[in-house]
């Protein structure tokens, strides 16, 4: 798939290094995605996908190199300075309070204040901005929810994940990273979620998606970073190379051309 | 509940709701002692306002252990803390004023719930097992404190204040009961904190997640658990002039089936302060039906038991079913 590169990078990773003790994890990964751009992260188990992941997301700051947004060099060292910075993370066990609502989780820890001056010192909830901001997010992935007064526990595998994308589009994120976004869900569901993914590509987002599964990445991504040993070691447009390519380049049987 | 699903459907969902389940065991058991209890003075307002008063040390700790639940721990401290609570209030009003006793009185439920909450996120251990522990220290705290003598309490002010006082005809502890009741659910339900109360105890993994600060937001329901104990200490001291190591001894067990009943989860993440308050009158009125009835404290105590082994099946049926 093929999309109207903006050529604006969204988000650049400049020869990243992790270590753990004796482990060198990631030894220099250099990727970008570009602003409406759906990358896939691939790589064998042990590869450093998660904790590349978590070096973007604010988890465990990288040791060396520089992450940059929109060109500009961010500091990211919490979880909290890479949403600041528009990186929102979609985990794979979502984050969600199943007893809460939808909106609930949407505004989870950023909730919308009363306006009165005095109530919103305390604390106040606005319940019907709230209700009223989650109806637009919603409406804006077109995304097939019931009502967003719906408890998560009640919603299904494709729902919550709607949900937790639905989250980090409400933030304003200019990347959203998801990490393995369909590994618990059906054909169905999957589709589901490629097709959330297309909307909010479509909309500027930049998307790295980590994934075991070569058809969803063949089918939703459009380059593919290939993480192999703690290096990145192909940055190749999926359009150019088949299924098996991509298998050689991930288990090291073959480098990229 | 989607939108377009018949209204009859959608008054039944409503009517099995849990949190619905406080009113009709309230209305059966009132209506039960009422036939029973005809030729008393059971079913009248002045019992019921007599109920009411009576169990408002017990409603104002509901409310707070709601906030411990809510988050995910229990605090079996409660009890404790009332009797230490009003021995301090007490004998501090022997040497200083009113505000300097009742400070002082309050600050040791602070003390207690950062001590506990502290501990519990310290050590990582069960607040069962911590709450326990200091539910120990406590009361040999009290105990020694006046070597078991009780404290009178002679300033009218206060008696009247925490305990048999009116305000434009409103009884004082029926006052208590209500600044307390909307305060806790003010702050659960209308409160941004209140949301993170219950996301901790939902899941804490989502809540961190998120950013919420997990660890201060679990110490902070620890002490206003332990600070509602205190109040009730007060309470009880205002109300029987005087404060004696033995207050609060059995409340326990009466607060616990009170909110498990009305409708808190005891595992977290679910908490309903109207349920609380309802499930502490209930304790009452049975308290009172039974007494009225010719039965001993004994058997109060069987019922209480037993609505808490009630509270808590309902409670585990509702988690496996999801």
């Amino acid at each position: 798939m093929v999309r109207s590169a903006l050529d604006q990078i969204a988000l650049e990773v400049r020869d990243v290094h992790k270590r753990f003790g004796g482990v060198h994890a990631l030894k220099g990964v250099s990727f970008t995605i570009n602003k409406g751009e759906v990358v896939g992260l691939l790589g064998d188990n042990g590869a450093g996908k998660s904790t590349l992941v978590r070096c973007i997301s604010g988890i465990h700051p990288p040791d060396e190199g520089a992450v940059l947004v929109n060109g500009q060099p961010v500091h990211i060292d919490s979880p909290l300075a890479a949403r600041e910075a528009g990186i929102e993370t979609v985990f794979q066990d979502l984050a969600m309070v199943p007893e809460f609502d939808i909106t609930e989780n949407l505004f989870l820890n950023r909730e919308i204040l009363h306006k009165n001056p005095v109530l919103r010192r305390l604390g106040w909830l606005d319940k019907k901005a709230m209700e009223k901001r989650a109806k637009k997010a919603l409406n804006r992935l077109n995304s097939r929810i019931p009502s967003y007064q719906e408890q998560i526990h009640r919603l299904s595998g494709g729902q919550r994940q709607a949900v937790a994308i639905a989250r980090a589009v409400n933030w304003g994120a200019d990347i959203v990273i998801m990490d393995e976004p369909t590994a618990a869900l059906g054909v169905e569901q999957s589709a589901q979620v490629n097709e959330l993914i297309n909307v909010i590509s479509s909309q500027g987002v930049a998307v790295l998606l980590i994934s075991h599964n070569m058809q969803h990445v063949v089918e939703t991504c459009d380059r593919a970073v290939v993480l192999y040993q703690g290096q990145s070691v192909a940055d190749v447009s999926v359009s150019d190379v088949t299924k098996e390519d991509l298998v050689g380049l991930i288990t090291g049987a073959k480098s990229a051309a | 509940m989607s939108v377009n699903q018949l209204p009859l459907q959608q008054l039944k969902l409503l009517a099995v709701k849990r949190e619905f389940f406080i009113y009709y065991i309230f209305l059966a058991v009132m209506l039960i002692f009422a036939v029973a209890l005809h030729d008393t003075g059971f079913f009248s307002l002045t019992n019921f306002m007599n109920i009411v008063r009576q169990t408002a040390p017990i409603t104002v700790m509901a409310v707070g252990l709601t906030f411990a639940l809510a988050v995910g721990h229990i605090d079996l401290s409660i009890g404790s803390v009332v009797a230490l609570s009003a021995l301090v209030g007490a004998l501090l009003l022997q040497h200083v004023g009113i505000p300097l006793a009742v400070l002082g009185a309050l600050s040791v439920g602070l003390i207690v719930g950062l001590i506990n909450g502290l501990l519990i996120e310290r050590l990582q251990v069960s607040s069962l097992l911590i709450t326990l522990g200091t539910m120990g220290v406590i009361t040999g705290l009290s105990r020694q404190l006046t070597n078991l003598e009780s404290v009178p309490i002679i300033d009218q002010t206060f008696t009247a204040f925490f305990g048999a006082g009116e305000l434009l005809g409103i009884p004082s502890l029926f006052i208590w009961t209500l600044v307390i009741a909307a305060l806790g659910y003010v702050v659960l339900t209308k409160l941004a904190f209140g949301k993170h109360l219950l996301a901790v105890g939902g899941s804490p993994k989502a809540a961190l997640a998120m950013g919420i600060k997990v660890t201060q937001i679990r110490i902070y329901a620890l002490v206003i658990s332990s600070m509602a104990a205190a109040l009730a200490g007060l309470l009880y001291a205002g109300r029987l002039h005087g404060a004696r190591y033995t207050l609060g001894e059995a409340d326990l067990l009466t607060v616990i089936a009170a909110v498990a009943i009305g409708g808190t989860s005891l595992f977290g993440g679910r908490a309903c302060i109207i349920g609380a308050i309802l499930g502490s009158w209930l304790m009452g009125m049975i308290n009172n039906g039974l007494i009225l009835s010719g039965f001993s404290t004994n058997e109060q105590m069987i019922a209480r038991g037993a609505i808490l082994i009630v509270a808590v099946a309902i409670g585990v049926k509702e988690l496996k079913n999801g």
